[in-house]
């Protein structure tokens, strides 16, 4: 055995590992060094693939065209949602390494996670200077906000408060599409007597996504935003009731939601197998995916009790704190805030434009109804995908919701959604 | 001289190991513990003293009383599971039959595959349907065959869907603990067996009273080496049923709690906690072992 290359071997893989100690920092400090430059503008996202992708490309034509000396860096890191992505942004933020500007869900996501820990600015002269408090509803700047300060350029809009149901089942067992809760309560009877699936659920967070819906139709628009500010109380009869609509819908769930995902779900309606879905309106890009027809496959309306308010969901960029190429990066936040980004990404994605000024002979059918809800409804804020509750607190409902889910005791439900507010929400 | 010399060389030799397990396995461990005791939530870093609150919430929480519940009943079954099947398969094996080699190395071949691969497989054949278009795998099988009474819904059934998820787990290691049974059966000697058969013992007996007793330490090595893996147990859970409460274990609920609602100190507690009980069933093993072999 020759000793002396063993020895130079371990030396040699002593000294590899001191090097990769000190190279660490000194490429995490490399970006800051170009900043002066202000030539490109890094992107952060987790729009890697379909219609995402292909909309993030044509805003970024529209980005290029007006700023042609500036590059632009798609950092996308793929995984649905962004679970990936978010993983790596929180340990690039905690380097003091940002992107320019990173995508994320409008509302208390973004502002619970990154306002409190200081780490993007307020956009409130660029929303002034660029007139989009005039195009945007007005419903929607506060629940983007905080203390006044408006935080991301909101790109695209989806709504969640969507009842999609099979026209052929309604019209063959004579229901008519409800309105109200109890109509709907009534319809689902009729439907099961009839040996008709009455609702078609999936996996968990579908089963959330159906909770804020019949909040928000059993409490209203005031009282349903009022419990993400505080003002209502969780521990009222008004949200005692609403809890027991919700355990009434489960009742006409499918026995085997758990297995399912929200696609396997929405397919039920439009194959036949099940009356109703209650899922937010990337359903419909799902539906033409399949190739089926609006109107005759599937039909569409507020969910019970949601008529004129719309209950969104969007997907937004923010300006970090410390921005490598600051000017740059506002430059990106102008095409994303514009009418021509807007109407560049929107219909390639399948989702209507934040501005409520987008030519509508873009968009098709489903989405020209959804732009006209988005002008004059009232606007109110999705929990599931991040506009009402913050990051921990929609975590802390999720676990209690499981726990319901699995026991069906309302009251335990309805404390622990008590003590998830006074925990992670504003409730004192 | 040449003995220091040669100490220095060996000192040297497992620095660059020494460094990066102390690093990267001791330090974080340390850190873990420090984060676990601290009021740390959301993105920026807090290690405000918050004494065992994070301990003390853990164990009241509905939630992980679910974990430990849904861990007891993985681990009862995969591992009293896995034992009888890999014990029977090395038996079957063991005698001397045609092929012995094929079929050893089909019983082997599931381990090789990712807990991942296998919950994608078995999420399939478990598809909890009972009726209607949505029925596939096991249950359309059972159909088929005129075993309705057979058809269930598998992981979706209250508190006993954990015992599927296991079954999945079963398959996949039951070939690694027949092989440890394999090996521990071909290094009993021979004459034992003939000694016993000529007192007149009948097999059930020798198996009985002989080589059970003399395969004590296989049994021990698959107790151990099985019943850490299913303290640990995260992507077959999440492979077949995806992060659903009711098969909730510690492990997807850290990852839940840390990186979907930010609350590191609560996950570094849920990490220690379950570093606690690994170390409690695997370092009396090490130690014994050690023990065993310093003797030899």
């Amino acid at each position: 055995m020759n000793k002396k290359l063993f020895a130079l071997l371990s030396l040699l893989a002593i000294a590899s590992l001191a090097l990769a100690a000190c190279g660490a920092p000194a490429a995490t400090e490399a970006p800051a060094e170009e900043a002066p430059t202000a030539s490109q503008v890094e992107v952060f996202s987790w729009w890697t693939g379909g219609g995402e992708a292909a909309g993030l490309d044509a805003m970024q034509v529209v980005f290029k065209a007006a700023n042609p000396d500036i590059e632009f860096i798609n950092a996308a890191v793929a995984g649905g949602a962004g679970t990936n992505a978010r993983a790596v942004l929180a340990t690039r933020l905690q380097a003091g390494d940002p992107p320019d500007s990173w995508q994320g869900h409008a509302g208390q996501e973004l502002i619970g996670t990154y306002v409190a820990a200081s780490q993007i600015e307020p956009l409130n002269d660029l929303y002034e200077s660029e007139g989009w408090l005039e195009v945007m509803p007005e419903t929607l700047i506060p629940l983007i906000s905080q203390d006044g300060n408006i935080y991301s350029v909101p790109v695209n809009i989806h709504r969640a408060n969507v009842l999609w149901y099979n026209p052929g089942l309604l019209e063959a067992n004579g229901v008519e599409v409800p309105t109200t809760m109890d109509e709907w309560f009534a319809a689902m009877d009729t439907l099961k007597a009839a040996g008709v699936q009455p609702l078609a659920l999936g996996e968990q967070w579908t089963k959330m996504h159906l909770l804020e819906t019949v909040l928000l139709g059993s409490l209203g628009p005031d009282a349903y935003n009022g419990l993400w500010t505080g003002e209502t109380d969780w521990s009222s009869p008004e949200v005692t009731a609403a809890l027991e609509n919700y355990a009434k819908a489960l009742t006409y769930a499918n026995e085997d939601s758990a297995s399912l995902s929200w696609q396997d779900a929405a397919q039920l309606v439009v194959n036949g197998d099940a009356a109703f879905n209650v899922m937010g309106d990337w359903a419909e890009g799902y539906f033409r995916e399949l190739g089926k027809t609006p109107n005759t496959d599937y039909g569409w309306a507020a969910t019970p009790g949601s008529g004129g308010v719309f209950q969104f969901l969007s997907d937004s960029f923010v300006l970090a704190v410390g921005a490598p190429h600051r000017d740059a990066a506002i430059a990106w936040l102008k095409t994303a805030g514009s009418k021509e980004g807007q109407e560049a990404f929107n219909p390639v994605k399948g989702s209507i434009c934040a501005r409520t000024d987008c030519d509508k002979s873009l968009f098709g059918e489903y989405l020209q109804s959804a732009m006209e809800d988005w002008a004059t409804n009232t606007v109110v804020g999705s929990l599931t995908h991040g506009v009402v509750a913050n990051d921990s607190w929609k975590t802390e409902i999720d676990t209690a919701l499981g726990l319901f889910i699995a026991d069906g005791n309302i009251e335990t439900f309805q404390s622990a959604l008590v003590a998830a507010c006074a925990s992670s929400g504003p409730c004192k | 001289m040449q003995i220091d010399k040669d100490r220095f060389l060996n000192i040297l030799f497992i620095s660059p190991s020494i460094l990066a397990v102390f690093i990267f396995v001791y330090a974080f461990i340390g850190w873990s513990a420090r984060v676990s005791f601290s009021k740390w939530k959301g993105l920026t870093a807090d290690y405000t003293w918050n004494s065992i609150n994070n301990y003390l919430e853990i164990f009241a929480d509905p939630r992980f009383h679910v974990d430990i519940r849904n861990t007891l009943i993985f681990t009862g079954v995969f591992v009293i599971g896995s034992i009888l099947l890999g014990f029977l398969l090395a038996v079957m094996l063991d005698q001397g039959l045609k092929g012995e080699g094929f079929f050893r190395s089909l019983f082997l071949f599931p381990m090789a595959i990712s807990y991942i691969v296998t919950g994608v497989v078995w999420r399939w054949l478990m598809n909890p349907a009972m009726t209607g278009s949505r029925v596939t795998g096991f249950n359309i099988l059972f159909q088929n065959l005129g075993l309705d009474f057979l058809a269930n819904t598998w992981y979706n059934t209250p508190i006993w869907g954990m015992a599927s998820i296991a079954l999945a787990a079963i398959w996949q290691m039951s070939g690694y603990t027949m092989a440890l049974y394999l090996a521990g059966l071909r290094s009993i000697p021979q004459e034992l067996r003939e000694a016993a058969q000529i007192d007149g013992a009948n097999e059930l007996q020798i198996y009985r009273h002989i080589m059970l007793p003399l395969l004590a330490p296989v049994t021990l090595s698959a107790l151990i080496i099985l019943g850490h893996m299913s303290l640990k147990v995260f992507d077959l859970i999440v492979a077949v049923a995806g992060k659903q409460l009711p098969l909730d274990v510690p492990a997807i609920y850290m990852w839940q709690v840390t990186f979907d609602g930010l609350f590191y100190g609560k996950g570094a507690a849920i990490g220690m906690i379950l570093l606690i009980s690994v170390a409690v069933l695997i370092i009396p093993y090490i130690r014994y072992t050690l023990k065993t072999e310093a003797q030899q």
